[in-house]
């Protein structure tokens, strides 16, 4: 009869705590981004930064610049498409990442766009020089619009677009020279999308 | 304002229209004619903007009210994007009266939303899939649980009876 009972108890228990438990390794933060494999949103952003060179401050006052940088136009070409904001931790942590990389395959059919979210233009171009300049344009987002476009939960946020325009990876959270060397060399030796990432 | 006009306002108005000269009369319409002019002027200049902005169209006010209600905030925890106060919710809540006001249907801006950020964003999950199990699940249980009551209940009552007689 007790064993009866703790069978019972058991077989109504154990999935349950089992269920609980899986939730506990499941980040609530995290949301699953359906855009990999999906053709990139297009944009046309102006440039803030046009980020030619860290020596040379002059060039990243606001008033010189007037561009705007199409996604369409960069089609054939890998995008690496970083959205940043100076007020965000993990994005000094991963700039250095970035700016090798992008100095490693410049002039490569590797591109590397900066988009600044939820920020204004005057800390964000302090926050450049403060990390050594960016080698890679960065672009304002007014309204947020393109982070919207592509999903956006939080900063930093890194999509890899392949040369057909599809996203074919999404990071969230910093990245590492080492990840975004392994996406960028899956896309370029394949030059299709790879299965999507998460 | 110190005093306020009771519900029943008929001394005040005996008042007016006898009490008042035409001077007061002419002062009275000229008041009302330049709040009228003013109450219509930002609706006019509402209407050559592409979205008019929240507050001077109730019919799409109470659409982008009821949408963003069925729309997570993707960085709060389980809130809405009407019930949230950050900055990304509210450019996202532009982006539902933009949609709408541009003849988008509320399925579609919907669409939108869960093409960018997944079925996530719907804070009622659609009723496919696993997904049904969120629904039936409950009302199984309840089922279950009340199958449950009703023989034991009858096992007691059987056993009460057995043990009287």
């Amino acid at each position: 009869m007790n064993w009866k009972r703790a069978s019972i108890a058991a077989a109504a228990g154990v999935p349950l705590i089992a269920l609980l438990g899986f939730g506990l390794t499941r980040d609530p933060k995290v949301i699953p981004s359906p855009l990999p494999g999906r053709e990139a949103p297009d944009f046309a952003l102006r440039v803030f930064a046009p980020g030619d060179t860290a020596s040379a401050p002059d060039a990243t006052t606001a008033s010189a610049l007037a561009d705007t940088i199409r996604l369409a136009a960069l089609r054939g070409e890998v995008v690496v498409l970083n959205f940043w904001a100076s007020w965000c931790a993990g994005c000094g942590v991963e700039h250095q990442a970035l700016v090798s990389v992008a100095r490693r395959y410049e002039g490569q059919g590797v591109r590397f766009v900066g988009v600044l979210y939820n920020d204004t233009l005057e800390p964000a171009l302090r926050w450049i020089r403060r990390m050594g300049g960016q080698n890679y344009p960065s672009l304002q987002d007014d309204g947020s619009r393109t982070a919207i476009d592509y999903g956006l939960y939080g900063v930093p946020e890194t999509f890899i677009i392949g040369p057909d325009g599809r996203v074919a990876y999404k990071h969230a959270g910093p990245v590492t020279e080492q990840l975004l060397i392994e996406k960028i060399e899956a896309l370029r030796s394949a030059g299709t999308a790879p299965a999507a990432g998460s | 304002m110190t005093m306020r006009t009771p519900a029943t306002g008929r001394p005040e108005r005996t008042g007016l229209s006898s009490g008042l000269g035409w001077i007061g009369r002419a002062l009275l319409l000229i008041v009302l004619v330049t709040s009228v002019v003013m109450l219509c002027a930002p609706r006019a200049q509402g209407q050559d903007a592409a979205v008019s902005p929240p507050g001077t169209n109730p019919e799409l006010d109470a659409q982008v009210r009821k949408l963003s209600a069925e729309l997570r905030c993707p960085v709060c925890q389980g809130l809405s994007l009407a019930d949230s106060p950050s900055e990304l919710s509210q450019e996202m809540k532009s982006v539902v009266r933009a949609q709408l006001a541009a003849g988008k249907s509320p399925d579609e801006v919907k669409a939108y939303f869960v093409g960018r950020y997944g079925e996530w964003i719907l804070l009622e999950p659609k009723a496919r899939g696993w997904n049904v199990l969120v629904y039936a699940l409950p009302l199984l249980l309840v089922l279950a649980g009340l199958a449950g009551v009703f023989f034991l209940a009858r096992r007691w009552t059987l056993a009460g009876a057995g043990s009287r007689e």
